[in-house]
């Protein structure tokens, strides 16, 4: 390792679920001190800490867990960037760390969600007695199902829509069955909020929430935290060897927002900055798409995923639903997507959503993930995507000590 | 009496929807902006949006927030190489019945009085051949 390698020296994630007894402080605590200990730090260790929690972006969760858990007086950025931000505080410590601003960096990404319905678009306030222009557009009356969808489902349903439209190939069934392989792999992740195989006539013939996406082709809104510690090569080295033999190296860490395209501005564009941040991470890690074992990618809805095989340039352009019909996604296929279960069936707790499937591929480079290790893994990507937007992508390697 | 739902959308003989159009690139916005996010230029221009399009996408929306009626579809109609966000009106709102690719035109109507008896008007888009059952694919590559 050189001295200005970036590594992940402890991980951890809660198992994602409900918990009604705990708050968001807790959950949060029990992931860092989780993550703490496998790293085999402590609180007086760390030098800089970024924190997430997107439902109360404005609270300072990042000085709620040190009051929890350990205040030595040291920076702490709270962020906030929709459902990049575990992936956002990840990368602002990667950051400080390759800046020399501290040893030791501490991640965490914490949500309550359980019971959450729809994230946007909320109830429709009725309309005035009097018809008066209002906001950006000079509306006179709310405009959420009057003019397109505010709802995700709804949205993510067009961009995967759009994709079958571009290149053809696409089908409600189609879709369906991206679903169907996500939640047979959450059979075998004890951490995933959802660990029931369904079928695809189950899939098809549950709630429709806006076409093609039914409720098990969204992704579950849950409870959970994930967070990691980072350190340089340089400080790796004074370490022991069983901790250089379970770090995993950051190769790339990117974060980039969408660039201006003609529809973005009416509908969102998650594929261009998605295929930028993908074009940069290969470049800093030295890699290609060729060379992964695994992949974790933001299937917030089934739509979702089919246009990231593209994205990421998994596949040619074009080419996601033959990618899709190879079986190379399946973990029994050339290269596994979301073999966690998925944001349909892990769940997605926002903020953690960024950091969980980091641990995802870090616990398979490691070789500890048990039933669900993929055999001999060597190199990951993990990606998510925030609306706004900003997308995150990670690119991990096993140690070689 | 009547208003426009919103101010984008021109009432008259002739409704249509109407853009801030960048006079440096051409990039258009529904709303207001103080530099082009294309280009940077910061002087625009009013333009006419064609009222006639393609339907990029479309979602048939069954599960909405508390007050907003279902079913509808939410839509991109590209409209002469400006992205517009519209629903399909005037046509079942099933994936039979809609389709991307389809072509559609421009319509007004109203959504409702106030008290002083004005009319809010909005806008969609209706199939231009009427609506009639897909014969293609539901979404595959279009026409």
């Amino acid at each position: 390792m050189t001295n200005d390698d970036i590594w992940i020296l402890g991980i951890a994630m809660t198992k994602f679920g409900k918990y009604p007894d705990l708050d968001i402080v807790d959950i949060a605590a029990e992931a860092t001190t989780a993550a703490l200990n496998d790293g085999g730090v402590t609180m007086a260790q760390v030098g800089v800490i970024a924190a997430g929690n997107l439902m109360n972006a404005n609270a300072g969760i990042g000085q709620q867990l040190q009051k929890q858990i350990g205040q030595t007086g040291i920076p702490v950025y709270n962020v906030a960037n929709a459902c990049a931000t575990g992936a956002t505080a990840l990368r602002t410590v990667i950051m400080a760390v390759k800046a020399g601003e501290a040893d030791y960096g501490l991640a965490v990404g914490v949500e309550k969600l359980a019971g959450a319905g729809l994230l946007s678009g909320g109830a429709r306030k009725s309309d005035g007695d009097t018809w008066t222009p209002r906001g950006r557009f000079g509306a006179v009356a709310p405009v959420d199902g009057r003019i397109g969808t505010d709802i995700m489902p709804g949205v993510f349903a067009q961009i995967g829509m759009e994709y079958g439209h571009r290149y053809g190939g696409t089908s409600f069934e189609l879709f369906a069955r991206i679903s169907e392989k996500n939640h047979a792999h959450s059979t075998l992740n004890p951490f995933a909020a959802y660990q029931k195989a369904m079928s695809l006539e189950q899939i098809m013939g549950d709630l429709m929430i806006a076409y093609p996406n039914t409720r098990p082709m969204c992704s579950a809104n849950c409870d959970g935290a994930a967070a990691a510690v980072v350190v340089s090569g340089s400080t790796l080295k004074t370490l022991s060897l069983e901790q250089q033999r379970r770090a995993v190296k950051v190769s790339a860490s990117i974060l980039t927002t969408d660039p201006w395209e003609e529809a973005c501005q009416v509908l969102p564009d998650i594929n261009t900055l998605t295929r930028n941040a993908a074009q940069q991470a290969y470049e800093q890690a030295g890699i290609g798409p060729e060379d992964l074992d695994l992949v974790e990618l933001h299937d917030c809805f089934a739509t979702a995923e089919l246009v990231h095989y593209d994205n990421l340039m998994l596949c040619e352009t074009g080419g996601a639903v033959d990618f899709f019909e190879s079986g190379a996604p399946f973990r029994d296929g050339r290269l596994p997507v979301n073999v966690s279960g998925g944001l349909q069936s892990k769940g997605h707790p926002i903020a953690a959503t960024g950091i969980a499937n980091v641990w995802e591929i870090a616990h398979h480079l490691r070789g500890e993930a048990g039933p669900r290790q993929i055999e001999g893994a060597k190199v990951g990507l993990a990606h998510v995507i925030g609306l706004g937007s900003a997308c995150g992508v990670h690119i991990l390697e096993a140690s070689a000590a | 009496m009547a208003v426009p739902l919103v101010d984008y959308l021109v009432l008259g003989d002739d409704p249509h929807l109407a853009a801030h159009e960048c006079t440096g690139c051409g990039a258009r916005f529904f709303d207001r902006r103080n530099a082009c996010a294309s280009c940077g230029a910061n002087s625009f221009e009013s333009v006419q949006i064609a009222s006639t399009g393609t339907v990029r996408t479309f979602t048939v929306v069954a599960f909405a927030a508390p007050g907003v009626p279902v079913l509808f579809v939410a839509a991109v109609v590209d409209c002469d190489g400006t992205s517009v966000r519209a629903n399909i009106v005037n046509c079942p709102p099933d994936p039979e019945h809609v389709h991307t690719g389809m072509k559609v035109r421009l319509t007004t109507f109203s959504i409702g009085q106030d008290g002083e008896g004005t009319d809010a008007m909005s806008f969609g888009y209706e199939p231009i051949d009427g609506p009639s059952p897909n014969d293609e694919s539901t979404n595959g590559s279009g026409s």
